[in-house]
Parts: C-alpha cells; structure tokens; sequence
C-alpha cells in the first residue's frame, strides 16, 4: 500500500514534464504533419487530405535544399565528430583541473552559440573585409564566407563543443586500469584501442556524431546570417516561405518541408538513443 | 618454477614504466597539435571580432565606445527588460517541470530515465524552424475561432506583444536538454537517496526535504543550467524573428546595428558570450571540490 502511494506521489512529479512536453513540443509537431497533409481549395474552402504538399517538397528546388543540407550536415558533423573525439580524449587525459573545468564550461557555452553572433565573428575574420581574409585566400584563392565551403567551415564551431560535452563522460569512463591490464597482458597500445577502448567508445562516438549531425542540420540563423540565402539549405527555404514568399495554392508546401525535417529528426533520434542505451550500460555497470 | 615466480614479478613491475615511457611522451605530442589548432579555431574569431568592435579602418582610431553605446540606444532597455522577464519566467517553468521529475525518476522510478533521457535530447536535433513553423499553425488554429471565444483570447493572449507568454512556454522546450545534462552532473554527484532517507527519517516533509536537503546540494548544477538558458534566450533569434517580436537578439540586428557601423552587435555578442563562461566558470566551482571533479568510480 505505501509503496502504491510512493509510486503515485512519483508518477505525480514526473507527469507535469511529460504533459508540458505533449503540448509544448508535441502539439506543433502534431500541426505539422497534419497540416503537411492536407490542403485548402482556394476556391471552395474544403479541405481535403492530400500527398501534393509532400511530393512537391521532393521536387525542384525543395530537393536540392533537402541534398544540400544533407551533404553539408554530413560534410561538417564528419568532421567535427572526428576532431571532438580527439579533443575529447586530450581534455580526458589531461590532469589539470582548472584547465578541464574551463574547457568544460566554454564546451557548453559553445555549443550553445550560434546564428547571428557566431555568423558575425567569422564574418570579422575571413568574410569581406575580414581581419584574416587575405591569410585563408593565400591557401585557398576561391574561399568565401558565402558558399558551401564556407558555412562547413563556421559549423564546427558549435559541433565540435557539442562533440566533446556527448563523448567526454565515456572517455571519462575509461578506467586506467583497464589500460594497465592490456599491458600487463602484452597488449600494444593498437591491441588496446582494437579490443577494449574502440568498442567501449564506440557507442558514445557514434551517438555523438549523430547528434552533431542533426544539430547541424537543424542550424538556420548561422547559414541565413553567412550567406542571405546563396546557399539552399531546408531550414532557410521554410523561413522563406514562412516569411510570405510563396507562390499562391503552396501555402502548405512549408508544412511539408518542416515535416521532412521532423521525418529526418526522427530518424536520428532511432538511430542515437539505442546507441546511446548501449554506452549508458556498459559505462555504469 | 622458482625462477619464473622470482623474475615475473620483477618483469611486471619492469614493463609498465617501459612501456609508458614513450607513451606518454606521444600522447603530450599530439595533446598539444589538437589543443593548439583548436585553440586557433576558438579564438582567432572571438579576437578578430574584438579588434573589428574597437578598431575603426576608416579613422585608423581605436576605441571602447561600442561598449559604452549599447546601454544609450534607443529601444535598449525596453527590449532587455523583456528578455529578462522572458529568461526568468522560461528558467521558473523549467526547474518547476524538470526537478521534481528528475528527482522522483532518480529515486522512485529508475525505469522512466530513459524516456526522460530522450525527451531532453529530441530538442536538439528538432530544427527551431520546423518546431516555430508548428507553434505559428497551433497559434493560427486558435485565432481562426470567433474573437470573443475563450481560444480564441487564449491564443491573443499568449502574442502579446509586450510580453509573448509564448515564447517562454517554447524556450522551455528548446532549453530543455541543456538545463537537463546541468542537474544530471549535479545529481550525480550527490547521493541522492541516503540525503532523502536522513531528511525524511528526522522527520522533514517533501518540500522541506527538497528545498532544505536536495537543492542547496544542487546548487553548481542549477547555476549552470540557469546560466546556460539565460544565455540561450537572450541568443535566441529564429523563433522569436519569425513569430515577429522584438527580444534582445532582434532587437540588435534589425535597430541597433544602424547608429554605430555596425559594431554594437558583434560587441554586445562577444560581451555576453565572455561573461556567461565566466559566470560558469566560477560557478562550477561552487559546489566544492565533488561536484568539480567526477567522482573517480575506479578508487
């Protein structure tokens, strides 16, 4: 009976998070695949279910957006997640404390700077008129701020920190021990990282990438700011559309786009959290 | 047989230092290439965007104006008022949902920690845009009904434009992971369970316990994750740019920039982004020496 009401009380605190959750986050959400499916006849005010918003957003412009943000998402988080793990593992190792906590918090403050701010310090250095602008031309004669290239190479900048907050608790986990045991074994560094660190990291890495990845992809403020539009990203197109260019009868086509980014959001989130379970229990046993 | 027992453990004792040695010199070597390219990375922008705030080409002057300006422009105050009064009611609604839930799921319902675990990740992969395009449909729902309607007034209410109760009730969302991994480190560095067992058993009521016992033990985790969502509302541009309101961010774009060359903005980012990892910094210190290292599960 206690333990009836111990659980209720629980179940009692828990529950306003997940109802402010199903309205706050799962409303909108719910919005747009609803409305991505239907449509409005202009003329007869009936509306009807439909998969033209959908197949529209697969076509034309809309499909190269959706590729760009895909192959610069890639581009970016392939990076970002490679250098975050060995900055990662450096930070891990290091034993200085001050230094850690530094890096720790400026990681979190990182990862949460982007849009505008972060658009503008990369513009003060290598966009127009930018401080080292003339040093980057030296080593790369066609670099702009304003392409492809050049939002990949502003993204890590909130990629990488997010990097290290996802791996450094796993990297953390790795006991000394365990490094200590493969030696005394006459296991070579290699034999180490093959058979005990790779696969305990493995998880954590991997899910980190993924998140990198779907941050990156979801960026709007930053690519807008670097490139006013140059460059057809998803994010930017909606806001686009949003903002009343649109052609008349595709007023839904923006719920379509917004629904292949939700489509694409959960896609990442299966493939992160069963990764993510998997390093959670080999790194609290 | 006594010859292999006599010598191992020599050997075992022998091989470690051998075999770190070299190690360790390797891993300082590519210690300090990695630190110091991303060093560069880091903080060549953050420079160069200070040198851009004080040095003017044009005049060849320096000078620390920019600093001094953002206090007198027009629209300053207003628009940072409201930012704070958004950033305080998001952090409120936040710790309200978020520590009872973690608290109970710590003690009572270990099963739910995944599902909250997940929650708090959703935000950060969901693109602000697509979550803004959903929140401006929901809005629109409400103001399609017959002004004079409850949801309708509902709906009008929540844009007012002097203070969009909306945009708390979404910043919540969008804080939510960073506020969550704050209060997990402090939860994790607290023994939660024997804290709660003393206070209850001397006889405290929930409350009491939680305020008394638990949060003071938090205090580290709740002032990064508080510090973090302030520094995230008062960043936020996409979602209050397009359901068109006037916080700090778009205030400093679309009003301030005009006055002083541009400069203002770029200062009054570089300004805050220094300071919230200063007030962080220190933070992080405040819970003591456990909440600053992680407890070393391996002694």
């Amino acid at each position: 009976m206690i333990r009836l009401f111990k659980k209720l009380g629980a179940w009692g605190a828990v529950l306003p998070l997940l109802g402010y959750c199903a309205i706050a986050l799962g409303l909108p959400v719910w919005a747009i695949l609803w409305e991505g499916l239907h449509q409005t006849n202009p003329t007869t005010q009936q509306t009807s279910v439909t998969l033209a918003n959908l197949t529209s957003s697969w076509h034309g412009i809309y499909l190269t957006g959706l590729l760009t943000s895909l192959r610069l998402s890639l581009l970016s988080s392939v990076i970002s997640a490679v250098v975050g793990l060995f900055a990662a593992y450096a930070i891990a190792q290091s034993k200085g404390r001050y230094f850690k906590q530094a890096v720790l918090t400026a990681s979190g403050v990182l990862a949460n700077f982007g849009g505008i701010p972060l658009a503008f310090c990369f513009i003060a250095t290598i966009g127009t008129g930018g401080v080292f602008l003339s040093w980057i031309e030296d080593v790369w004669p066609s670099f702009s701020l304003e392409t492809f290239s050049g939002v990949a190479l502003v993204y890590p900048y909130f990629l990488v920190p997010l990097m290290v907050l996802t791996t450094l608790p796993a990297l953390d986990g790795l006991r000394e021990q365990w490094k200590e045991a493969s030696a005394n074994l006459g296991g070579t560094a290699w034999q180490y990282w093959r058979h005990v660190g790779g696969p305990l990291l493995l998880p954590a890495a991997l899910g980190g990438f993924v998140l990198c990845f779907g941050s990156a992809f979801a960026a709007y403020a930053t690519a807008k700011a670097l490139t006013s539009g140059t460059v057809p990203l998803v994010t930017t197109q909606i806001a686009n559309i949003l903002s009343g260019n649109v052609i008349a009868g595709e007023d839904n086509l923006g719920m379509a786009l917004a629904f292949n980014t939700i489509i694409i959001c959960g896609l990442m989130m299966a493939v992160y959290l069963p990764l993510r379970q998997r390093s959670a229990k080999w790194l609290e046993s | 047989m006594t010859t292999i027992s006599e010598q191992s453990p020599a050997a075992a004792v022998d091989a470690p230092p051998r075999r770190r040695g070299p190690d360790l010199r390797r891993v300082r070597w590519w210690r300090v290439v990695v630190l110091g390219v991303l060093a560069v990375y880091f903080l060549v922008p953050l420079a160069s965007t200070f040198w851009f705030t004080v040095y003017t080409p044009g005049t060849k002057k320096f000078s620390l104006a920019p600093y001094g300006q953002m206090f007198g422009a027009a629209g300053f105050t207003t628009s940072v008022r409201m930012t704070v009064e958004v950033a305080l009611l998001t952090i409120v609604i936040l710790y309200a949902l978020l520590i009872p839930a973690m608290i109970a799921v710590q003690l009572r319902l270990p099963k739910l920690k995944p599902v909250l675990e997940s929650l708090a990740m959703v935000p950060l992969v969901l693109s602000p845009v697509a979550l803004v395009v959903g929140v401006q449909t929901v809005l629109g729902w409400g103001l399609n009904q017959d002004p004079g309607t409850p949801l309708f007034q509902f709906a009008a209410d929540l844009q007012n434009q002097s203070f969009p109760i909306i945009l708390p009730i979404v910043y919540v969302v969008i804080a939510l992971p960073f506020a969550y991994r704050s209060l997990e480190a402090g939860l994790r560095s607290v023994d939660l369970k024997t804290l709660v067992e003393a206070s209850r058993g001397l006889g405290a009521s929930w409350p009491v316990t939680i305020w008394r016992a638990v949060l003071p033990n938090l205090r580290s985790g709740l002032l990064s994750g508080a510090i973090l969502t302030l520094a995230l509302v008062f960043g936020e541009y996409t979602i209050s740019s397009i359901l068109q309101f006037l916080p700090f961010s778009v205030w400093i774009v679309q009003d301030g920039q005009g006055a002083t060359s541009g400069q203002l903005a770029p200062a009054v980012s570089l300004l805050s982004l220094l300071l919230t990892w200063a007030v962080l910094f220190l933070v992080s210190f405040l819970g003591g020496r456990r909440a600053v290292g992680r407890p070393d599960r391996s002694s």
